[in-house]
């Protein structure tokens, strides 16, 4: 793949021809916040947080740059009113799950976000799949999955699977924003194989 | 059945079948549409068949079991030709009567058209205020044809569009005259067909696919379960010829798992098709192999968009894909995928036979051709109607559906479903078109419109929307999960008369960023219900919300005391 010149916040950046605008930023040293967003990872392009304004042929769109491929001559802007503002409400749509995720109470100082401005649900999980993906692409073993569609949409471990292959990974549980990946896999682990973890600490001691 | 190698073939087999029925012969089309089926009009058939089989083949009755005629609120539908003479809400007892008078030439006046309000009559099709205004290139066929028979179709010229793009014309010409025509994509985006065929025709790699979306999953919106269950082979013949035109041997259908006639009626077209050679190996013995498969929803209505479709068609759960990469390139299993609606499939042949100047005559500079429309809500006459693009909704609203029933006035209409806009009464001399309509924010969408009336409450009608919406989105991305669900709550809040100052500002917000954010274009269009609404009725939004306020305020001084 041949090299492309584009524009990022006015800096000049050279990329590869077949990178996301995400990792050209990255190699550039220019930051954009993510949240579903892992490199050992698929891009999955679900929270939105990594949107960015880009200027193709005088026209300008907001897209993500983790999908977004790079082009000659695009312009991208990783901050601008729009940008901000779309990754405000972001914040804020999240924040009404996971009031005290580290991740989106440090996000939400830079973007202003109110982590009140609408109806708390502490659900926890922000449904960033980190957890899914990991465990279905780099373990490929599809232990946790998503279930239930819209905003009923939740992530649950699978029983018969976690019980066989959840007790010595447990990768998952330091990608989760919220520590909601653990809790989940221990209620799978009280409902499924109680008993299993004294049982466990037992043998081991 | 026959097989059929070549057009003459084809000619000759339609003769024989013109030949064997005597046009002057009396045919009595019961209609089986959803709704008359609801009401059970094939009661009403079948005693018109009993009726018929007594009196014996000499009497040259014919008995037709049809697709929906369109005149939904007045069903059971019977349209007795050749004359035409339509009566409504016919119940099995009437059926002797109409038997009687149909053999004396005569009309049972008391099954016809009366208008509710000067009580004048109207018997023929022609006459009738639902039908006279409109332009049926699609719909009329419907109570010629039996969807369960071929030949209904071949009688009426079904396939000769096929034969002469087989035949009589190359690829590149064919998607030269869809261009030519600007046959825009009835499904809801308006994008030009024939540049998308292009796309799918030059994408490279030597597999693509056209599939037909007849998924149509939005509330008030019926009208393309209306065309494909009563005239399956006019899609599949459509389906063909741009499956040659863009060098495809694979189609596929996509449709509703829970529409059992419209299954059942696919399912014959296809095989009936497939017998006279009109499908499969070797069409028409022109030498092109195309061959088709059925599939169906996953009872979700993201599953109608495009990328989740063809997700769904694979085989996976049917979530948008998030890359910036067209289907028409890189579609089912990354092939080129060329997906068009029921409607626009519907448009080929016509456009085909008849030709694109004849089709780019009808309608408006930007919008050619007619529109389905199917029409509910607060209006007299509810029904799928059709009229060339253009048309004032005023035409639609009070000429074709007679207004606002029971006497009240009309304050708004809303296109689009859940995903389209509504707009007041003052703007209803706007045009029936794609860009007019997107200016004023109610974009025609698929073609369901809404009328509302006077006592329609703008706020719970925003709030039934996004109630709907967030139960049929996938929940993939955030903007679309959370920022649909926060709205349904600011505006649940609203209605409940626990409104909050602010509150404007908050629907603004999460509407912006859906409408801006989303991954697909399910999330990015479910913004366009309120975003009209806060356009044209934002004082009724602000009272509502003072209301709340002023409540909250009485309470907090209840509680100081």
């Amino acid at each position: 793949m041949s090299d492309v010149v584009m524009q990022i916040d006015g800096k000049e950046v050279k990329a590869r021809g077949d990178m996301t605008v995400l990792q050209a930023a990255r190699a550039a040293g220019i930051h954009i916040p993510t949240l579903c967003h892992h490199e050992k990872l698929e891009p999955f392009g679900a929270c939105r947080m990594c949107m960015v304004e880009v200027e193709t042929r005088g026209r300008k769109s907001y897209v993500v740059s983790c999908l977004y491929p790079v082009a000659k001559d695009l312009v991208v802007r990783t901050r601008s009113e729009g940008v901000d503002k779309i990754r405000r409400v972001i914040l804020e749509e999240l924040l009404a799950h996971a009031p005290n995720s580290p991740e989106l109470v440090a996000l939400s100082k830079e973007y202003r976000a109110d982590p009140n401005r609408f109806e708390m649900d502490a659900s926890f999980c922000i449904l960033c799949g980190l957890c899914v993906r990991y465990c279905a692409e780099v373990k490929r073993k599809n232990a946790v999955d998503f279930i239930e569609r819209g905003a009923s949409r939740e992530i649950s471990f699978i029983p018969e699977i976690a019980a066989k292959e959840c007790w010595d990974c447990q990768e998952c549980f330091a990608l989760c924003p919220t520590s909601y990946a653990q809790a989940a896999y221990f209620l799978t682990e009280a409902l499924a194989f109680p008993g299993r973890r004294k049982a466990g600490a037992t043998s081991a001691g | 059945m026959t097989r059929l190698h070549s057009a003459a073939e084809l000619e000759q087999l339609r003769a024989a079948i013109l030949s064997s029925r005597d046009p002057a012969k009396p045919c009595i089309a019961v209609c089986a549409g959803a709704a008359c089926h609801g009401l059970d009009s094939l009661r009403v058939a079948n005693a018109f068949q009993r009726e018929v089989e007594a009196l014996g083949p000499a009497a040259g009755v014919e008995v037709r079991v049809t697709g929906c005629h369109g005149y939904c609120e007045k069903g059971p539908n019977v349209v007795v030709g050749p004359a035409q003479v339509c009566y409504f809400e016919v119940k099995p007892e009437d059926v002797p009567e109409i038997v009687e008078s149909t053999l004396k030439g005569e009309v049972v006046e008391r099954l016809v058209y009366k208008h509710p309000a000067t009580g004048e009559k109207a018997v023929h099709m022609s006459e009738v205020p639902f039908y006279k205004h409109q332009t049926r290139l699609l719909m009329g066929d419907n109570t010629r044809i039996d969807p369960m028979r071929i030949d209904d179709y071949l009688a009426v010229g079904g396939y000769a569009a096929l034969a002469k793009a087989l035949f009589q014309m190359t690829p590149d010409q064919l998607v030269d005259e869809v261009k030519r025509a600007n046959l825009r994509g009835r499904g809801g985006g308006g994008f030009p067909a024939g540049l998308k065929w292009e796309t799918a025709k030059n994408a490279p790699g030597d597999e693509r696919y056209v599939i037909v979306n007849g998924h149509e999953g939005e509330p008030g919106a019926f009208m393309d379960r209306a065309l494909f269950t009563g005239n399956p082979h006019k899609v599949l013949e459509g389906l063909v010829i741009g499956a040659f035109a863009i060098g495809s041997h694979r189609g596929f259908i996509y449709t509703r798992h829970d529409s059992p006639q419209l299954v059942k009626h696919i399912e014959q077209a296809l095989a009936q098709a497939q017998e006279y050679g009109l499908l499969g190996d070797d069409i028409l013995g022109s030498g092109f192999d195309f061959h088709v498969e059925l599939h169906f929803d996953v009872g979700i209505f993201v599953s109608g968009e495009s990328s989740a479709l063809m997700r769904s068609i694979e085989g996976l759960p049917p979530e948008p894909r998030p890359k910036y990469i067209r289907t028409s390139v890189a579609g089912i299993r990354d092939k080129p995928s060329n997906l068009n609606n029921v409607e626009t499939w519907a448009n080929v042949p016509q456009i085909i036979s008849r030709g694109a100047d004849w089709y780019a005559g009808i309608g408006t500079e930007g919008s050619k051709g007619t529109k389905l429309v199917s029409l509910s809500g607060n209006v007299v006459d509810s029904g799928v109607l059709e009229v060339p693009m253009g048309t004032p909704l005023r035409k639609i609203v009070y000429d074709i559906g007679g207004g606002a029933a029971g006497g009240k006035s009309v304050k708004a209409v809303h296109f689009g479903g859940p995903m389209g806009g509504s707009i007041p009464v003052h703007l209803i001399d706007a045009p029936l078109d794609f860009d007019e309509l997107a200016k004023l924010g109610a974009p025609v969408g698929a073609g369901g419109l809404l009328v509302m009336d006077e006592d329609t409450d703008m706020v719970e009608v925003a709030r039934y929307f996004l109630e709907w919406l967030t139960k049929e989105s996938c929940g993939k991305c955030v903007p679309c999960r959370e920022g649909m669900w926060q709205t349904m709550k600011v505006l649940e809040g609203i209605t409940k008369g626990k409104g909050k100052s602010g509150d404007i500002a908050r629907l603004e917000d999460l509407n912006d960023v859906t409408g801006a954010a989303c991954l697909c274009a399910l999330g990015k269009t479910a913004a366009d219900p309120l975003r009209s609404m806060l356009r044209y009725f934002r004082p009724e939004y602000e009272a509502q919300i003072a209301r709340g306020d002023h409540r909250g305020d009485e309470a907090v001084g209840s509680a100081a005391r």
